[in-house]
C-alpha cells in the first residue's frame, strides 16, 4: 500500500467505519422490529403456538429439517408443511405414526412419543409459521 | 519461546486437534446417512450426529482461538500471562463442559436432555448451532469472561501492539454477541432474526478480526516484514470486514418474515463482503514475497497462505454465489448453503487455527523454531489431502445443490424433496468418498506430530 496512506488513516477508517455501520445496523434493526407486526402473524401467536415452538425446540426438529429455509438439509422444508400437507390432522398423523426403528434404507424420522396435546401444539405452530408473510418463499409448494 | 506462561497454550491445541478428529468422524457418519438413510438409526439419528458435528467444530475452534491467544498475547505484549493457573483451570472446565454436552447428545434423547437441564426455566435449546443446554451456555460465558480477563490484564500490563488489540476486540465481540443466544422469544421471526446476531456477526464479523490478527502474527513471525506495513494492512482488512459485514447480516433477512427492504441492504452490502477476504489473500502473498528472511517452518507458511486462498474461495466466492436476493430466493437452504458453509469454515477458521498450531507447536515441544523436515513433509501432505478433498466436497455439494434447486424449485413440474434427494444420490456418494479422503488427511496430520521427533530441526539452505 502506498506511503501517503498511513497507518493512522487506516485505523481511523476502521474505528469510524465500523462505528457508523454498527449504528446503521441498530437503526435498521429497530425499524424492522417496529414493523414486524405487519408480517410476523403475531395476531395468531396463541399460547398453543408458543407451546408448539417449545415442542419443536425440545425435540430438535431443526436438526433434520429447515424452517423458512434455515436449519438442516436432510429432510423436507416445514415452513410450508401445513400448506403442503393440507391440514393439522395430516401433520399430526405423520409425526404420530413414525415407526420406532425407521424405514429400512430410507432416511428416517424418529418416533418422538409426543402426547396428543404436544402433537396439536407443534401442528398449530407449523400452521402459524406457514401464515407468516415471508416474501413468498419458498418458490413453490415443494419447499 | 520467550515466556514460560505461553506453555498453557499446549493443552488447548491438543484438545482442539482431538475434538477435530471426533468432528470429522461424525461428519462421515452423516455423509453415510445421506445415502443409506437408516444407517445407525435409531441409535444415532441424523440430528444427533449433526449437533455433535457442528458443536464440536465450534468448540474446537474456540479451543484453538484460546490456545492461540495464550501463545500469542504474551509474546506480543512482552509480558508473562497474567494468570497461567486460571488458564489451566478454565481449560479443564471448558473440556468437561464440552464432553458432558456431547455425551448428553449421544446418550439421552434430546427432549430428555432439555428436561433434566431445566430448559423450560430459560429456554435456549433446539436452535441450530445453539443446541447446548442453557446451563452449558452459562458455563461458556463464564469461561469466556475468565479468559478475557486473563488476556486483557496481560495486554494492559505489556506492550500494546495492534495485533493484540485487534485480537482483543474480536474476542470481546465474540463474547458479547454470544449473549444473543439467551434471547429466545416465542415469536419465531424475532427468534430467527436475533439468532443471526450470534451466527452471522460471529463468522462475518468479529471472528474475521481474530482471523486477521492471527494471520498477521504468523506472517510477521515467518517473514520478518516490517510491523508498520503489516499493521496498516490489518486495519484496512478489518475495516472492510465490518463495514460490509455488519449490514451484510441482511442477506439472512430475505425470507424469514422481515421487511422486503432487506433484499436491497442485504444484497448490496454482502456482495462487498468478499473484499476483505480478497485483501487477505493479496496481503498474505505480498508479505511472503517481500519477506526479509526465510523461515525453516515451511508448513506454517503453507497453512497461512492456504488459509488466505481458501477463505477467499469459500467465504468470498461461494458466499457471493448465493448472496444476491434473486439468486438466494432459489438457493436458500439447499445443498449450495452446505457447500459454502463447509469451505468457508474450513478455509477461514479451521486453517487459521491449524496455521497457528503449526507455527507454535514446535516451540511448545521444546524445538527452537521448527519441526524436523520429515515431520513437516507429512504435515504438508496432510495439508494437501485435507484441502483438496474439501474442494471436492464443496464441488460435489454444489453440483447436488444446482440439480436440487432446478428439480425442486425451478422446473415446470417441481418434484418433492425426498424424490429429488434420491435423484442426486450419486453426488452424495462422491461427497462421502471425498470425506473419507479428508479423514485420511486428518489422520496423517495427527501422525505428523509423532514423525521425526528425534531428528534435528529443519535448516534453511545455506
Ligand atoms: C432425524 C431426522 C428428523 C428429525 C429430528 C425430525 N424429522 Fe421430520 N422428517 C424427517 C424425514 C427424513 C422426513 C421425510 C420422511 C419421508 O418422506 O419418508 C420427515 C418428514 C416430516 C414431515 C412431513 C413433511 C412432508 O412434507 O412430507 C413432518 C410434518 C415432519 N417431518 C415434522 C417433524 C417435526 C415436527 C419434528 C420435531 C418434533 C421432526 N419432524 C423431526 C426427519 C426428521
Ligand atoms: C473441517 C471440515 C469440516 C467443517 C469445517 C464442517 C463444517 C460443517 C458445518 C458448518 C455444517 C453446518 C452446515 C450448514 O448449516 O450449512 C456442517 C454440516 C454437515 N457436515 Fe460438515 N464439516 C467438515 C467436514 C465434513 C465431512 C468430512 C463430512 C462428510 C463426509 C461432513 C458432512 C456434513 C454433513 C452431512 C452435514 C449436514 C448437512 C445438512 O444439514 O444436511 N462434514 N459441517
Ligand atoms: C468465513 C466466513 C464465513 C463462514 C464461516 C460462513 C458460514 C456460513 C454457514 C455455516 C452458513 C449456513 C448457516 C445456516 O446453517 O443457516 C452460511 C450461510 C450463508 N452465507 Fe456464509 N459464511 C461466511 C462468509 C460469507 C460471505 C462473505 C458471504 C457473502 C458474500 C456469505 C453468504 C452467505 C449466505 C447468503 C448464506 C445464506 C444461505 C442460505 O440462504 O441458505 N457467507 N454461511
Ligand atoms: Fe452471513
Amino acid at each position: 500500500m502506498s506511503q501517503a496512506f498511513t497507518k493512522s488513516m487506516a485505523r481511523n477508517i476502521f474505528y469510524g467505519g465500523s462505528m457508523f455501520f454498527f449504528l446503521l445496523l441498530l437503526v435498521l434493526t429497530f425499524d424492522t422490529v417496529k414493523s414486524l407486526p405487519q408480517t410476523d402473524n403475531r395476531e395468531n401467536l396463541t399460547a398453543q403456538v408458543a407451546k408448539g415452538k417449545h415442542v419443536w425446540e425440545n425435540n430438535n426438529c431443526i436438526g433434520c429439517h429447515t424452517l423458512m429455509g434455515e436449519g438442516a438439509y436432510f429432510a423436507p422444508e416445514l415452513g410450508n408443511a401445513y400448506k403442503r400437507m393440507g391440514s393439522k390432522e395430516a401433520i399430526i398423523a405423520f409425526i404420530k405414526f413414525r415407526p420406532k426403528n425407521g424405514i429400512p434404507g430410507r432416511r428416517s424420522m424418529p418416533q418422538f412419543n409426543l402426547t396428543d396435546d404436544e402433537l396439536d401444539a407443534v401442528a398449530e405452530f407449523l400452521k402459524y409459521v406457514s401464515e407468516i408473510n415471508n416474501q413468498n418463499w419458498p418458490p413453490n409448494i415443494q419447499g | 519461546m520467550k515466556y514460560t506462561s505461553q506453555m498453557v497454550a499446549k493443552p488447548y491445541f491438543i484438545a482442539a486437534i482431538g475434538l477435530f478428529v471426533a468432528q470429522i468422524l461424525f461428519g462421515v457418519i452423516m455423509g453415510m446417512q445421506y445415502v443409506v438413510g437408516d444407517f445407525l438409526f435409531p441409535e444415532i439419528p441424523f440430528n444427533v450426529a449433526r449437533m455433535v458435528h457442528t458443536n464440536l467444530l465450534i468448540v474446537w475452534l474456540l479451543f484453538g482461538f484460546m490456545g492461540a491467544a495464550y501463545y500469542m498475547v504474551p509474546d506480543e505484549a512482552e509480558a508473562e500471562l497474567h494468570s497461567p493457573l486460571l488458564a489451566k483451570v478454565m481449560f479443564w472446565i471448558f473440556l468437561a463442559a464440552g464432553a458432558v454436552t456431547i455425551l448428553g447428545y449421544l446418550l439421552v434423547p434430546y427432549a430428555t436432555l432439555a428436561e433434566i437441564t431445566m430448559n423450560d426455566l430459560l429456554p435456549t435449546m433446539g436452535r441450530e448451532f445453539l443446541e447446548q443446554p442453557t446451563i452449558i451456555k452459562i458455563g461458556i460465558v463464564v469461561v469466556a469472561l475468565a479468559f478475557l480477563y486473563n488476556i486483557g490484564m496481560t495486554i494492559l500490563k505489556g506492550r500494546k501492539t495492534v495485533i493484540n488489540l485487534v485480537l482483543l476486540i474480536g474476542l470481546v465481540g465474540l463474547a458479547v454477541f454470544f449473549l444473543f443466544a439467551f434471547y429466545n422469544p416465542d415469536n419465531i421471526v424475532l427468534d430467527k432474526m436475533f439468532w443471526w446476531f450470534v451466527v452471522h456477526l460471529w463468522v462475518e464479523g468479529v471472528w474475521e478480526l481474530i482471523l486477521g490478527s492471527l494471520l498477521a502474527y504468523v506472517l510477521i513471525k515467518t517473514t520478518g516484514v516490517d510491523r508498520e506495513v503489516i499493521e496498516k494492512w490489518l486495519y484496512v482488512i478489518i475495516a472492510m470486514a465490518l463495514i460490509t459485514g455488519l449490514i451484510g447480516t441482511g442477506h439472512h433477512f430475505f425470507w424469514i418474515g422481515t421487511p422486503g427492504y432487506w433484499q436491497w441492504w442485504g444484497s448490496i452490502f454482502s456482495a462487498m463482503e468478499p473484499i476483505p477476504f480478497f485483501m487477505m489473500t493479496i496481503f498474505a502473498f505480498n508479505m511472503v514475497n517481500k519477506r526479509r528472511r526465510q523461515h525453516p517452518n515451511k508448513a506454517a507458511v503453507l497453512w497461512a497462505l492456504g488459509c488466505s486462498v481458501m477463505a477467499f474461495l469459500g467465504a468470498g466466492v461461494w458466499g457471493f454465489l448465493h448472496t444476491l436476493s434473486f439468486v438466494n430466493y432459489y438457493t436458500h437452504g439447499s445443498q449450495i448453503t452446505a457447500a459454502h458453509g463447509h469451505m468457508a469454515f474450513y478455509g477461514a477458521y479451521v486453517m487459521i487455527v491449524l496455521a497457528i498450531i503449526s507455527y507454535a507447536m514446535p516451540m511448545l515441544n521444546g524445538r527452537k523454531v521448527a519441526n524436523s523436515m520429515s515431520s513437516q513433509v507429512v504435515e504438508m501432505w496432510s495439508f494437501w489431502l485435507m484441502t483438496i478433498s474439501m474442494v471436492f466436497i464443496t464441488l460435489f455439494l454444489t453440483a447436488a445443490g444446482i440439480v436440487q434447486v432446478y428439480l425442486q424449485r425451478m422446473s415446470d413440474d417441481p418434484l418433492p424433496f425426498m424424490v429429488v434427494q434420491d435423484k442426486i444420490e450419486m453426488f452424495y456418494w462422491m461427497r462421502e468418498g471425498a470425506g473419507l479422503v479428508f479423514l485420511i488427511g486428518l489422520i496423517l496430520y495427527v501422525i505428523s506430530f509423532f514423525v521425526g521427533r528425534d531428528q534435528p530441526e529443519a535448516q534453511l539452505p545455506k
